[in-house]
């Protein structure tokens, strides 16, 4: 993609006044929204990083989350994950994946009444563990499965 | 300006199978173009779900979330006729919110 084209339209853009303090409304309710973004924990480069940042460290292993994801997937652009926490009182599920560049990939927040599952495609740039971290009851799980990939999807 | 989410709700029992289709390029920002540049990241950081105006799920995101994001999940006690709203934003403060109601199982 140009970016000096998208520039170029920004500013072209009919209406430019109307437009520009649209964004600033948006840029502004956007910050107030993203506010509680776990920035540290998705900047984090190495997956212990990333449980300290989730509060997750020394988190044990369990069998009552069930991560369903394909063994081999061709394309690591596109790798579709689902995650079934039957741990009493989930409250936050985490996918983590080890080896991508920066390993947190989603944080999904279902205190509010969610039922514990959630899934979404994710990338992953090569072969790696997939960790589960689930929150149920105040403490920590985790969950892994190794997902082979053909083609890495970071680039 | 955003392109409209693709949001199916259908009832199983009382929960609410949720699937929802976002349009994003979520760039990673480690793509380069066929200039060599750099694309910047461009991706949703957080998609907030609401049943009936409650919230049910809030979801942070990094870029390492798939282009087009797919999201699925299950809410509990769901009636049809019940109202589904979701809400996502990027970390350029561009945002769309889409609303469906809950349609019972075919």
């Amino acid at each position: 993609m140009n970016i000096a084209r998208r520039t170029f339209l920004k500013l072209t853009g009919g209406a430019g006044a109307l437009a520009a303090a649209c964004a600033a409304g948006l840029v502004s309710s956007g910050r107030v929204l993203a506010a509680n973004w776990n920035k540290t924990g998705f900047e984090s480069k190495a997956l212990a990083d990333v449980m300290k940042s989730l509060g997750a460290t020394g988190a044990t292993e369990s069998k009552d989350i069930i991560i369903t994801a394909p063994d081999i997937a061709e394309n690591g652009a596109v790798v579709p994950v689902a995650i079934t926490s039957k741990l009493p009182n989930t409250q936050q599920i985490s996918i983590v994946a080890e080896k991508n560049p920066f390993p947190l990939a989603a944080t999904f927040d279902v205190s509010g009444g969610g039922e514990g599952y959630v899934s979404a495609r994710i990338k992953m740039g090569q072969t790696s563990d997939v960790w589960a971290v689930v929150k149920a009851d105040g403490k920590y799980f985790t969950a892994r499965k190794e997902i082979k990939i053909t083609v890495g999807g970071c680039g | 300006m955003a392109e409209p989410m693709k949001i199916r709700a259908t009832l199983q029992g009382d929960v609410a199978d949720v699937r929802i289709l976002m349009l994003h390029p979520m760039e990673t920002g480690q793509r380069k173009d066929s200039k060599g540049q750099v694309v910047p990241m461009h991706f949703i950081q957080s998609v907030v779900v609401t049943h009936n105006g409650k919230t049910v799920l809030d979801t942070q995101w990094s870029q390492a979330v798939s282009r087009n994001p797919f999201l699925g999940l299950r809410i509990k006690g769901a009636k049809a006729g019940d109202k589904i709203g979701v809400t996502w934003v990027d970390n350029k403060g561009d945002k769309r919110t889409d609303e469906v109601t809950v349609t019972p199982a075919s």
